[in-house]
C-alpha cells in the first residue's frame, strides 16, 4: 500500500467514516453531529485539493484490490474523476452547511446524516472508479443510500416517490450489471483507458457491441433522467431540499451523465464508437430529451416540479455534447457537468429557502417575494439567468462550445436545438423572475415560519446559494482563467482526441 | 507450528459438537455456556481446517486406520470446507443470540434445555456430512440431520409448529428413502459406497440412470425445490428463530451439497445437459415463484421464508450452467453462493426473531413508523437483504456475478433474464419490508432490547455485506480438489 492508494481511500473514508459513526449518535446529539459532518466535508475537500494538484503535475493515482481472480475493485484519478470530484466535494460541504439549517429541530436527523453522508461517498467511488465493475459496485451503492433521503419525510407520497425511484434506478442496475458482465465476457478486464479499449475485437462482435451500448445507455440513462425514462425525477421532488439540490446537482444525475461519458470516451472510444454509428441515435435522444423536459417544464406550477423537469432538460446537454463526435462539443457537453451543478444547485437551494421561510412552494405564491427575501431572489435570478445562456454566466460557455461542437462536426442541426432550448429556457424562467420581483403581494405568505420580518431567513440557509450564485458569476467570467473547469475540460479533451 | 496442520481438524468438528450435545443434554442447566464454549471451540477447529487445507491441499483421513472401501473415510475439500464455514460462522453467532433468545421468560426454561442438545447435535451431523466420503455415510449423517432440524421444528410449540414438523418429517423421509434406494442400487451392482472408487466404476447404463434419478429426487425434495419446497414455508416460519436462521441457512445446503458431489464427481459420465436444463428450469421457477409469493406475505417470517425458496433457485443454474468454459465459473459462483446466502439468509431471520420478541408477532404492518431500537432492526435487515438482492459489495453480488458471466459464456441468456427479474423481485419485497419503517407513524412506544438479540444479527448481516470484498481467499479455497478443471479458468474469452 503506498501513499497514492492511500490517499484515494483516504477521500473515500472521509466522508463514509462520519456517516457510520453519525449513524451510532443518538439523536439529540446535534453538535456533534454537525461537528463530523463539516469535518468530514473539510477533510474531503482538502484531501481532493492534493488529489487534484497531483493529477494536475501529471501523477498518476491508482489502487487496485482483487475481488475475484481476475476481477479487480480499481481506484483510480485522472481529468475526468477530477472534474466529478472536485465539483461533489465542494458542493457536499455546501449542501451541508444548508441541509443543517434546513433540518433545524427535524425528527430523525442521524438517520439523514447518515445517509447523506453514504451518498457522497457512493458519488465519491463513482469518480474514482477506475474500471467498470468498480463504476457498477459503487453506481448501486448510490441508489441504496439515496432512497431512505428521498422518502425521508415518511409521508405515503415520499414512500410512493421512493418505490418509483428505486423502480427505476434498480432496473436500470440490473441492466447495467447484465451489459458489464457481458461486455467483461467479450473484453476481458474493464479499466477505463482514455481513447477506449474496444476498437480492437473482432468485427463479427460490433452487432452485439452496438446492443450493448444500447443497453448500457438504457442503464446510465434512468439515472441521467433521459426520455423516457425521466419520471422518477420530479416524482422525487417530494425529498427535502438538500437532497433534491444533491439529487439534481452532483449525485444521482451527475452520476448517470458520468457515467455515459465514461462508456463513450474511455470504454468504446469517441472514434470507435463513431464508427459503430451508436452516437447519433443517443444525439438524436439527448435532443428529445432537452426539448421535451422544457416543455413539461413550461406547464409546472409547483417551484421544484419546474426545476426538476428543467434538470431533465439541462443534463441531456452533457449528453448532447459527449454524442457530438469532436473535442469542441466534449468541452461544451463537460464542462456543463460543472457548470449546470453550480445552477441547479443555486436553484434548488433558493427554493428551499423560499419554502423553509415563507412556506412558498408554487410560482402563483411568488408575487413580490423579490421585496421578501432580497437576496434569496438575487441568488435564483443568476441562477435562472445562467441556465438561460446570457452571458457572461457560467451557462453561455456551455452552449457556446455545445453550438461550435454541432458546427464543427458538421451537425448545423444542434444549433437550431440550442435556440430553440434557449428560448423555452426564458419562456419558463423570466415568468418566475417577473411575478417575483415585479408581482404584486395579493395576500399573506402562505406560511411564514420566521417571527422575525427584519432578517430574510438563516445565515445558514442564506449563505449557500449566495456562494454558489457568486460562482456561477466567476466562473463565466475567468473562464479562461488557469485550473477553472473550463481550461480543465480542455485538458481532458486534449488528451481524448490526441495529436 | 507444523503440529498445528498436522492435527485432523475435519475430525475434531464433528466430535466437538458431539460431546457438547452429550454434555448439554445430561447437564441442562449449563446447556447454554456448555454450548457458547463448544460454539468458540469449533469455529477455532473449523479455522484449523481452513488453514491446512489452504496450507496443504485436501485432506483424507481414515477413522480407525481402514482405507476405503471397508473403513470410514473423511475428505475436506474445497466444498465441505465451504459448508464447514457456513456452518462454523452461522452456528457461532446463532449461538450467541440463542443465548439471549432462550432466556427471557416468553420462551421457557425447557426450551432452552431441549434447543442446546438438539442444535449441537445437529451441528455435529452437519461437518460430519461436510467430510463424508461415501454414498451410506452420506445417507446416515443427512438423516441425522433431518431427524435433529425437524425435533428443533417442533420446539415452536403449538398446533402449527407440530403440524409443520410434522409435514417436514413425512417429506423428509420419503426423500431420504428415494435416497436410500438409489444407494442400495448402485450398492448392488459395484459392491462399494465409495465416491471415488464409484467414479471410476459408474457407466452410462440402465441402471446407473434408475439409481441417479431415485437419488435426485430425494435430494430435491430436501433441498426443497421448487415444485417439491410445499413444506419449507410453514416450517421455517414457524420454528423459534434461532433454529428457523440454522434451517434456512444450513440445513437446505446439506442435501445440496450431497446432489453436487453426486452430479459432478460420481456420475459427470451419466449426466447429460438435458438432465441439467431440467434442474435449471425448476431453479428457474423456484426463483421467480418463491420472489413473487415472498412478496405477497404479510408476516415477515414467511417472507423470509418464501425468499430462502426463491434464493435455492439460484443454486440449480449450476447444473445447466456448468458446461465447457463456464465450467468453473458455475461451480464457484454456487459454492460461494452457499456460504453468502447462509450469511445474509441466518441474519434476516434473526431480525425477523428480534422483532418477533419484542412484537409477539412478525406482522410486517407492525413496523410503521418503527424507530428506535427497532428502526435499527429494520436497516439491519435492509443490509443483510442487500446480499440477498445481489447488490454489491455483497457476497451474493459476486456469488451472482459468477453466474452472470457463465450464462453469457455458455450463450444462455435467458439465465441472465431470470437472474435479473429474481434481483429485482427480490429488492421489490425487501422494499415492501423496508417502506413500513420509514412510515411516518408517531410511535410512543420504544422497546428495549436486551443486547444478545441486537448485535448478532448485525455482525452477521455485516459478515454478509462485506463478504464481497473478502470474497478472493474463499474463491481461491473452493476450488480446491474441485471436481472441475484444475487450473484457475475464471478468465473467460471466445
Amino acid at each position: 500500500m503506498n501513499l497514492d492508494a492511500l490517499l484515494l481511500l483516504a477521500i473515500l473514508s472521509s466522508s463514509l467514516i462520519p456517516g457510520l459513526v453519525i449513524f451510532g449518535l443518538p439523536e439529540e446529539r446535534h453538535r456533534l453531529r454537525t461537528l463530523l459532518n463539516l469535518a468530514g466535508a473539510f477533510v474531503k475537500l482538502s484531501l481532493v485539493g492534493v488529489l487534484f494538484l497531483g493529477v494536475y503535475s501529471g501523477h498518476e493515482y491508482a489502487f487496485r484490490l482483487p475481488l475475484l481472480p481476475g476481477l479487480d475493485l480499481v481506484l483510480h484519478a485522472d481529468a475526468l474523476s477530477l472534474l466529478f470530484i472536485v465539483l461533489s466535494a465542494f458542493l457536499w460541504f455546501v449542501t451541508t452547511v444548508y441541509a443543517v439549517g434546513y433540518l433545524e429541530g427535524a425528527p430523525n436527523r442521524s438517520r439523514f446524516f447518515g445517509f447523506f453522508s453514504l451518498c457522497v461517498s457512493a458519488t465519491t467511488g463513482i469518480a474514482l472508479a477506475g474500471d467498470l465493475v468498480t463504476f457498477v459496485i459503487f453506481y448501486e451503492m448510490l441508489t441504496i443510500s439515496t432512497f431512505p433521503l428521498v422518502v425521508h419525510r415518511g409521508t405515503p407520497e415520499a414512500l410512493r416517490a421512493g418505490r418509483i425511484y428505486l423502480a427505476y434506478t434498480l432496473s436500470g442496475g440490473v441492466v447495467l450489471l447484465v451489459a458489464t458482465a457481458w461486455l467483461r465476457v467479450l473484453a476481458g478486464p474493464l479499466d477505463f483507458v482514455p481513447g477506449g479499449f474496444l476498437a480492437g475485437l473482432d468485427a463479427a462482435l460490433y452487432p452485439t457491441l452496438q446492443f450493448l451500448f444500447g443497453l448500457l445507455m438504457v442503464a446510465l440513462g434512468v439515472k441521467s433522467a433521459l426520455v423516457p425514462l425521466h419520471s422518477w425525477l420530479p416524482t422525487a421532488m417530494v425529498a427535502p431540499a438538500p437532497v433534491s439540490a444533491l439529487l439534481h446537482a452532483v449525485a444521482v444525475v451527475k452520476a448517470g451523465a458520468f457515467g455515459i461519458a465514461r462508456v463513450v470516451y474511455d470504454v468504446y472510444g469517441i472514434g470507435f464508437a463513431l464508427q459503430l454509428g451508436v452516437l447519433l441515435p443517443l444525439a438524436a435522444l439527448a435532443a428529445v430529451t432537452i426539448v421535451y423536459g422544457s416543455v413539461r417544464a413550461l406547464f409546472q406550477d409547483d417551484l421544484k416540479r419546474r426545476l426538476a423537469f428543467s434538470t431533465v432538460s439541462q443534463v441531456a446537454y452533457i449528453v448532447l455534447g459527449v454524442a457530438i463526435a469532436g473535442p469542441l462539443a466534449t468541452i461544451g457537453g463537460l464542462v456543463h457537468l460543472v457548470h449546470q451543478g453550480m445552477m441547479k444547485i443555486t436553484l434548488f437551494f433558493c427554493a428551499g429557502n423560499l419554502a423553509e421561510t415563507l412556506g412558498i412552494h408554487k410560482i402563483s405564491e411568488m408575487a413580490g417575494v423579490g421585496r421578501r427575501m432580497p437576496w434569496t431572489m438575487a441568488a435564483f435570478t443568476l441562477g435562472a439567468l445562467g441556465m438561460i445562456g446570457v452571458p457572461p454566466m457560467v451557462g453561455f460557455i456551455s452552449k457556446w462550445y455545445l453550438a461550435l461542437g454541432g458546427l464543427e462536426a458538421g451537425q448545423s442541426w444542434v444549433v437550431v436545438l440550442l435556440v430553440v432550448s434557449t428560448l423555452l429556457n426564458a419562456a419558463y424562467f423570466l415568468p418566475i423572475l417577473y411575478t417575483a420581483w415585479f408581482g404584486h403581494q395579493h395576500q399573506s405568505w402562505p406560511h411564514e415560519h420566521l417571527g422575525d420580518e427584519h432578517r430574510e431567513t438563516t445565515w445558514a440557509l442564506l449563505l449557500p446559494p449566495l456562494i454558489t450564485a457568486a460562482l456561477v458569476v466567476l466562473l463565466g467570467v475567468f473562464a479562461s482563467a488557469p485550473l477553472s473547469p473550463l481550461q480543465w475540460v480542455q485538458l481532458i479533451a486534449a488528451r481524448e482526441y490526441g495529436p | 507450528m507444523s503440529w498445528l496442520l498436522d492435527q485432523p481438524w475435519s475430525l475434531w468438528a464433528i466430535i466437538l459438537p458431539l460431546a457438547a450435545a452429550l454434555g448439554a443434554f445430561l447437564a441442562p442447566r449449563q446447556a447454554p455456556r456448555i454450548g457458547m464454549a463448544a460454539a468458540l471451540a469449533i469455529f477455532a477447529t473449523v479455522l484449523g481446517a481452513i488453514l491446512q487445507v489452504h496450507g496443504r491441499g485436501p485432506q483424507f483421513h481414515a477413522l480407525g486406520g481402514w482405507e476405503a472401501p471397508l473403513g470410514i473415510a473423511l475428505r475436506t475439500d474445497g466444498l465441505s470446507l465451504m459448508l464447514l464455514a457456513a456452518t462454523a460462522l452461522v452456528g457461532l453467532v446463532v449461538s450467541w443470540y440463542a443465548l439471549g433468545y432462550f432466556s427471557g421468560t416468553v420462551h421457557g426454561a425447557e426450551k432452552r434445555e431441549y434447543f442446546w442438545p438438539l442444535w449441537l447435535f445437529l451441528w455435529g451431523a452437519c461437518n460430519a456430512l461436510a467430510v463424508s466420503g461415501d454414498l451410506f455415510n452420506l445417507y446416515v449423517t443427512l438423516e441425522l440431520v433431518t431427524l435433529a432440524s425437524v425435533a428443533l421444528t417442533a420446539l415452536g410449540g403449538g398446533a402449527a409448529a407440530l403440524s409443520a414438523a410434522m409435514r417436514y418429517l413425512l417429506s423428509g423421509l420419503v426423500g431420504s428413502l428415494c435416497y436410500l434406494l438409489g444407494v442400495a442400487l448402485i450398492y448392488g451392482a459395484h459392491g462399494t459406497v465409495d465416491l471415488a472408487l464409484l467414479a471410476q466404476l459408474v457407466s452410462d447404463d440402465g441402471l446407473s440412470r434408475a439409481a441417479l434419478a431415485l437419488m435426485v429426487t430425494g435430494l430435491l425434495l430436501k433441498t426443497a425445490l421448487f415444485p417439491l419446497h410445499f413444506w419449507l414455508p410453514p416450517a421455517h416460519s414457524m420454528a423459534p428463530a434461532p433454529v428457523s436462521a440454522l434451517l434456512s441457512a444450513l440445513v437446505v445446503k446439506t442435501s445440496y451439497l450431497i446432489l453436487l458431489r453426486l452430479w459432478f464427481e460420481v456420475f459427470p459420465t451419466v449426466v447429460t445437459p438435458g438432465m441439467g436444463q431440467l434442474l435449471g428450469i425448476l431453479g428457474a421457477g423456484a426463483i421467480l415463484w418463491g420472489s413473487f409469493m415472498a412478496l405477497r406475505q404479510e408476516r415477515l417470517k414467511l417472507l423470509v421464508a418464501y425468499s430462502t425458496v426463491a434464493q435455492l433457485g439460484y443454486l440449480f443454474l449450476v447444473f445447466p450452467l456448468a458446461q465447457g468454459e463456464a465450467l468453473t465459473g458455475a461451480w464457484t459462483g454456487v459454492v460461494f453462493f452457499v456460504l453468502a446466502h447462509a450469511c445474509g439468509k441466518a441474519a434476516m431471520f434473526l431480525v425477523a426473531g428480534t422483532i418477533y420478541h419484542t412484537a409477539g408477532h412478525d406482522r410486517i404492518a407492525y413496523l410503521a413508523g418503527a424507530g428506535g431500537p427497532l428502526g435499527v432492526q429494520v436497516v439491519v435487515f435492509a443490509l443483510a437483504a442487500v446480499t440477498i438482492i445481489g447488490l454489491p459489495p455483497s457476497g451474493g453480488f459476486m456469488a451472482k456475478w459468477l453466474l452472470l458471466n457463465a450464462a453469457i459464456a455458455g450463450g444462455q441468456w435467458w439465465y441472465l433474464v431470470v437472474m435479473a427479474l429474481g434481483s429485482l423481485l427480490a429488492g421489490a419485497y425487501v422494499l415492501r419490508v423496508l417502506s413500513w419503517a420509514f412510515l411516518d407513524v408517531r410511535r410512543t412506544f420504544y422497546p428495549t432490547l436486551p443486547w444478545t438479540l441486537r448485535w448478532p444479527p448485525l455482525a452477521l448481516s455485516l459478515v454478509a455485506l462485506l463478504l464481497g470484498l473478502l470474497a478472493f481467499v474463499p474463491v481461491h479455497l473452493v476450488l480446491t480438489d474441485a471436481p472441475v478443471s484444475a487450473a484457475v479458468r475464471l478468465e473467460v474469452r471466445p
